[in-house]
């Protein structure tokens, strides 16, 4: 049987590679031309414990799942993953009692390990905290990732059992009829499916209503961040909350697994037609540093390296939509707000399991399930580097000289499926340093364009329009 | 991994290391230099226009020019030299740095090492500027890159930020290759580049400079199509209602350079303003085993200060490596009213002779630099654009190097 997975993000790639596990032919399609470049690409990176979630939510049944997943995760796809642990942050009374409201629901969650700490307890962990703050919730099982590697990987690692991948091919219509799902139209083909799920983050509403579908309903919400240098990280090694409101987590405070800090996001709802709004806006950016330097007051702001924004969908209802609909064969997995990173590994799983008790479709015996990151000789031991330069000395050309990325890397990430110059940015950190691709932009496009066929000014920063150079000087 | 023992080890084959390299092997040392590009030469080599070596070859020079004549003073020199060769670490207990390149993995254990890499551009980023991130965003010497060494033309209509000298240059650039440069935009009310520079860069083709102005926002999904411009206050704050767009597909960064100090930042001292490493007037930093060069100590303005400064750093490694460097008793410089950059930062009574470069924050006239009430030269026209360089002879260090601290002002003469 044929399976159609819609949306190429954290969560649709995990589907796809949890129905790979199953007898079934699985073909994910994504709008854009590369994997994870929608709602997974700004997004904060973290494993949420469980704890923000009121019980009796999806939310909250699938966020604790989730984050236990991650080791094994992180394991088999070999992605970053670091359970630095998180603090919720309490500076008022009321903000106390918040605390202990979370802390009871972190509880019925089945949230392990949390505890309330006082002021001393929180210094003496983070000398950096804004001194004036009361009590702390310390969540030990917090953790930070890559949210768009998890993507890359779940997809590198499906291609290697059997996926089939359409990038750049946006479904433009879903054929139902008799209530079933029989095929997913795109702007280049027909496909006959048996199944469809629905993954498509920010356009979820829009693939519901192909289907004949109501809900959910979407719009956008923004998030600005600001991301501050790889020397930064060390100031604050924990996820720092506020007290969390009515609308939002807050805006936070966290390590990065590269080394950096990153603040923000700010929470603003747009019209439901906003969908491509990631402009980040002047009295955006000031709240995130406001809402930072709250937590956190002496940040060394002077080391920002990059502001940006990103779109989370919202629905009225605050909670996922998973599983299955009216129409069948058509399975929702929408509505993909907080804590979508941390409870996809759970959903996926869960979801593949259902879709294949539905439709009887076997295990494989033969699924891999683990993929190999392309390596990063200056984290390997010094005989693992010389061993790949011996066999080729692409491997000790420094390409990117603020993260050390070799042209080996980026070759590799070529042979893998990049295609741009983000697509090599997201695959080997290559221009993510301090100078931001300032010195490595101009050797990445030669590196692009030789590898791919292409002249230089075919190559483009992330599809479409977005060319880097336009074309020769004196042609 | 192989092991070399070299007497002093130069990090960066830009004007300042290639002088620093040159300057250790003549006086005797066995010298190394590494450089992480395929060819010597730094910056100089995207730097095609003319104006080097006016000072140092008292002749005019185009950038590879100036570039060449260095790499053939290396060459008489006897230094090694090894390209495509970055360096991982540098370990202050030996000391011992390690490298890699398309040759393998290397470990150097030198008597002394000269950091001569240069600096980094601002990027876009920390400027935290609003909008969107579409591609058409260059930093200035990497559209100098794209466009001088490659040939490749990074956009067709061009706004350019900041007036600083690398601004200017490629205003002219683009334009003379046919690109429509709509404006230069600088946040102060003065520009940040030489006065010959705006001359011959802009107004000579009538490029608009338009000061207190900055970018409050770009516009475009995909490639650049506009920017907003707007007018700043004294404060650097948008004035609103002064906002105006400017359509362009491409927008050239001039916003400052950076020392380069990642691997040295932790183990020795930085000046907080400069941002590199605290030098005395040898260029030797507060860590003995270790020099530095170039643009990496502070942002000089002409290439031939930074040859000078790498001739200097170089010879002084050199007699540290042949145990000829005794350390003296430092006495810190400290800003006074009115100067922003300043090298050297401390003065140790071992150099037979030194040169003091600052910078003033804003322009000034009829004005004088004081040193430690020792030196006193009048400055008829100083600018933020030009360093202000004072010699210090034998009898001004040793006199200034009698006090606990040196005071450098510029005061109203």
């Amino acid at each position: 049987m044929r399976i159609a997975v819609i949306g190429a993000g954290a969560v649709g790639s995990l589907i796809a590679r949890e129905l790979c596990r199953y007898e079934a032919e699985v073909v994910l399609f994504e709008r854009a031309p590369d994997v994870g470049w929608g709602v997974t690409k700004a997004n904060s990176g973290i494993v949420h414990a469980g704890f923000h979630d009121e019980p009796g939510t999806t939310r909250a049944r699938f966020c604790a799942a989730g984050n236990a997943l991650y080791p094994e995760l992180a394991t088999d796809l070999e992605i970053p993953f670091r359970r630095t642990g998180a603090y919720v942050l309490a500076f008022t009374t009321e903000e106390l009692s918040v605390l202990e409201e979370l802390r009871e629901w972190g509880e019925v969650n089945g949230v392990p390990g949390l505890e309330l700490h006082r002021r001393e307890e929180i210094l003496a962990r983070e000398p950096r905290v804004n001194p004036e703050v009361r009590a702390g919730l310390w969540s030990p099982t917090v953790g930070i990732t890559l949210p768009w590697e998890i993507a890359i990987a779940a997809v590198e690692n499906a291609l290697d059992n059997g996926l089939e991948l359409h990038l750049g091919e946006p479904v433009v219509g879903i054929e139902v009829s008799g209530g079933r799902v029989r095929a997913v139209r795109t702007d280049k083909g027909r496909y006959p499916v048996e199944a469809v799920v629905n993954a498509a983050g920010l356009f979820a509403d829009h693939i519901a209503q192909m289907a004949g579908l109501e809900g959910p309903a979407l719009h956008p919400r923004r998030g600005e961040y600001v991301l501050l240098d790889e020397t930064t990280g060390g100031l604050v090694n924990v996820v720092l909350f506020p007290a969390p409101t009515q609308v939002s987590k807050g805006i936070l405070v966290l390590p990065t697994v590269d080394g950096g800090l990153l603040l923000g996001p700010n929470a603003h709802d747009l019209p439901p037609d906003a969908r491509e709004a990631t402009e980040t806006t002047r009295e955006g950016l000031e709240e995130v540093i406001e809402g930072a330097v709250h937590l956190v007051p002496d940040l060394p702001l002077h080391k920002t390296v990059k502001t940006f924004a990103g779109l989370r969908p919202e629905s009225p209802q605050k909670d996922f939509v998973l599983g299955e609909t009216e129409v069948a064969g058509f399975y929702q997995a929408a509505a993909m707000r907080s804590p979508g990173l941390t409870a996809a590994p759970a959903i996926a799983r869960w979801l593949a399991h259902e879709i294949a008790l539905a439709h009887g479709l076997e295990e494989r015996t033969d699924f891999r399930p683990v993929r190999k990151r392309i390596p990063h000789p200056a984290d390997l031991p010094e005989a693992e580097w010389e061993a790949l330069i011996r066999k080729d000395p692409r491997w000790g050309r420094i390409v990117c000289f603020c993260n050390r990325v070799t042209e080996g890397e980026i070759v590799e990430a070529i042979r893998r499926g990049a295609r741009t110059l983000d697509g090599v940015k997201f695959r080997t950190r290559a221009g993510f340093g301090r100078c931001q691709g300032g010195f490595c932009t101009d050797r990445i496009l030669e590196i692009l364009a030789r590898e791919l066929g292409a002249e230089p000014w075919e190559v483009t920063a992330r599809g479409g329009a977005s060319r880097i150079v336009l074309g020769e000087a004196r042609p | 991994m192989r092991t070399y023992t070299v007497d002093v080890l130069v990090v960066g084959g830009g004007a300042a290391g290639m002088a620093a390299a040159a300057a250790a092997a003549r006086e005797g040392a066995r010298t190394v230099l590494l450089e992480r590009g395929e060819r010597l030469g730094g910056v100089l080599e995207q730097c095609i226009h003319p104006g080097f070596g006016l000072h140092r070859y008292r002749e005019e020079l185009t950038g590879p020019e100036f570039a060449h004549r260095m790499r053939q003073e290396l060459d008489d020199s006897g230094a090694e030299v090894l390209t495509g060769a970055t360096v991982l670490e540098i370990l202050p207990d030996g000391p011992a740095v390690k490298v890699v390149s398309p040759k393998g993995l290397k470990k150097f254990r030198p008597r002394a090492v000269v950091w001569a890499v240069g600096a980094r551009e601002r990027p876009f980023g920390a400027l935290r500027i609003p909008g969107t991130r579409p591609s058409g965003v260059f930093t200035a010497g990497l559209a100098q890159r794209l466009l001088d060494l490659e040939g490749l033309l990074p956009g067709r209509r061009a706004v350019i930020l900041g007036s600083g000298d690398i601004g200017l240059i490629m205003a002219r650039r683009l334009h003379l290759e046919g690109v429509e440069v709509r404006a230069v935009l600088e946040i102060q009310p003065f520009p940040g580049g030489l006065t010959r520079n705006v001359v011959q860069c802009l107004r000579d083709f009538g490029i608009p400079l338009l000061l207190s102005h900055t970018v409050a926002e770009v516009h475009g999904r995909e490639r650049l199509e506009g920017i907003t411009a707007v007018r700043v206050d004294e404060h650097r704050h948008p004035i609103p209602g002064t906002e105006r767009r400017i359509e362009a597909d491409t927008l050239i960064l001039s916003v400052g350079l950076i020392p380069e100090v990642r691997l040295i930042e932790d183990t020795v001292p930085l000046d907080p303003v400069n941002r590199g490493p605290r030098v005395n007037g040898r260029l030797q930093t507060e860590v003995p085993w270790l020099f530095a060069a170039g643009n990496c100590v502070a942002v000089f303005d002409l290439v031939d200060t930074v040859a000078e400064l790498g001739e200097r750093a170089g010879a002084s490694a050199a007699r540290y490596a042949r145990g000829e460097l005794p350390p003296g008793k430092p006495v810190p410089l400290v800003r006074g009213e009115n100067v922003v950059s300043l090298v050297p930062s401390y003065l140790d009574g071992t150099a037979e002779s030194a040169r003091m470069y600052l910078r003033v924050p804003r322009p000034m006239e009829g004005v004088a630099v004081d040193v430690g009430g020792v030196v006193r030269r009048r400055v008829p026209v100083a600018r933020p654009a030009e360093m202000i360089e004072i010699p210090l002879d034998g009898d001004a260090l040793s006199e200034l190097s009698q006090k606990e601290r040196i005071v450098v002002e510029v005061k109203p003469k």
